[in-house]
């Protein structure tokens, strides 16, 4: 129980996906303007993530055994496709849910963080809880780093910045200071 | 459609419309790897073969794909000159293909790439799919360069492996970390839209100048 732990605590804050591993940063940058905003595309991260644990968990005991040179292709393909499924099971089952998570799931899909959680599950031999408790780590961590920026940005709106920094430089700029402050987490991870 | 020249299509990636610094695509590996010249330009190439790969057979089967499914089509072209690049870069170079780890099959997602496919490639003929594949390639590689020389000349004090200051340069180990990847693209893109303000300042400056001089002659 406690590696798992481990494994959520460290794919939450030490190896943050998006602001260690840069993984996820294109909702990073575009959606992070409201926290509202954040706070749901965060949830439906977690939700595809959890999905793709499962699926890559599946494809990795199942499929790629036989056929390892399949990966890229074998990841890629069933995960947009389950993405696609689930969404069109939430519209019919659950239109509320649809309408919260809705323009966000396609999106999500072909992130950089959604296929990078397969391949390191892959790459570090993750078996099924463990999987699910990486993917959790890294959709909490993301929603984290969502949430963060999107309140450093309101409030920066109001700050007076050099026309040259306005929009993404500052933004880059903002997720450099996020990053450091992170960095000190890594401290969790040496002194256990 | 636009019309353009074949020059334009060309030119156009590599600096005006650069992928990395104006548009902002392809972020991920753009900060991810570029903490030495040599990832970077590793990492540059391989997305070039990938861009280039898939652009022009996206631009020859671009009659056959049925529209309804054509983004999941660019994926598997695109997902498969991955794989190609990946095992190739495993069996030439195993030591960079280590340092680059799972950042390679994930150019997959690279948006810059599925962008240019949905937005040139599958709209025009071969020759000009290729002029502007090469031309996004190249402005790719050139933004991961600048990105990999500024961070490993300031956090390691050394370009491509030798070094640029001598023994007693405190290298900025924050530059080789990944938060100094954010901090070095944010940086650039000051610099870069400072040089934008200032040659619009200038031109304004210019077609001022003119219209004074112009006044006083009549």
């Amino acid at each position: 129980m406690g590696n798992l732990i481990w494994i959520l605590l460290s794919a939450m804050v030490v190896n943050n996906f998006t602001l260690a591993l840069f993984l996820g940063l294109c909702p990073f940058m575009g959606v992070s303007a409201r926290v509202a905003t954040a706070l749901r595309m965060g949830l439906a991260n977690i939700f595809v993530l959890l999905i793709t644990s499962l699926c890559a968990w599946f494809l990795n005991t199942y499929v790629l055994a036989h056929a390892p040179y399949l990966r890229t292709i074998c990841f890629i393909v069933v995960i947009a496709s389950l993405v696609q499924i689930v969404e069109m099971t939430i519209k019919k089952v659950s239109p509320v849910l649809f309408r919260e998570l809705g323009i966000f799931l396609p999106l999500i899909t072909t992130n950089c963080a959604i296929l990078g959680l397969a391949i390191f599950q892959t790459n570090r031999g993750y078996g099924f809880l463990e999987g699910i408790f990486f993917a959790l780590g890294a959709g909490l961590g993301l929603t984290l780093a969502l949430v963060l920026m999107a309140s450093i940005r309101e409030s920066s709106e109001t700050a007076d910045v050099p026309a040259i920094a306005k929009g993404m430089a500052l933004v880059l700029i903002i997720a450099g200071s996020l990053s450091l402050a992170f960095m000190g987490f890594a401290g969790l991870l040496s002194s256990s | 459609m636009r019309q353009t020249t074949p020059g334009h299509d060309f030119l156009r990636g590599i600096w005006r419309e650069n992928p990395v610094l104006i548009h902002m695509l392809g972020l991920c590996p753009a900060l991810a790897v570029t903490n030495t010249v040599e990832n970077s330009l590793a990492m540059g190439v391989a997305t070039f073969f990938v861009l280039c790969g898939s652009s022009l057979l996206v631009s020859l089967c671009r009659k056959f794909i049925p529209n309804a499914v054509r983004i999941s089509t660019f994926i598997l072209i695109i997902a498969t000159f991955v794989t190609i690049a990946d095992m190739s870069l495993e069996a030439i170079v195993p030591t960079v293909h280590k340092a680059l780890g799972a950042f390679i099959a994930l150019i997959v997602v690279n948006c810059m790439i599925l962008g240019r496919q949905e937005a040139f490639a599958s709209k025009r003929p071969v020759g000009r799919a290729m002029l502007d594949a090469v031309g996004t390639g190249f402005g790719f590689i050139i933004a991961l360069f600048m990105m990999g020389a500024v961070r490993e000349v300031l956090g390691n004090g050394t370009f491509l492996g030798y070094s640029v200051f001598g023994e007693s340069y405190e290298p900025w180990v924050v530059m080789v970390l990944p938060p100094g990847g954010f901090l070095t693209l944010g940086f650039l893109l000051l610099a870069i839209h400072w040089l934008q303000r200032r040659r619009a300042q200038r031109r304004d400056a210019e077609t001022e100048g003119e219209l004074v001089a112009r006044e006083r002659a009549a």
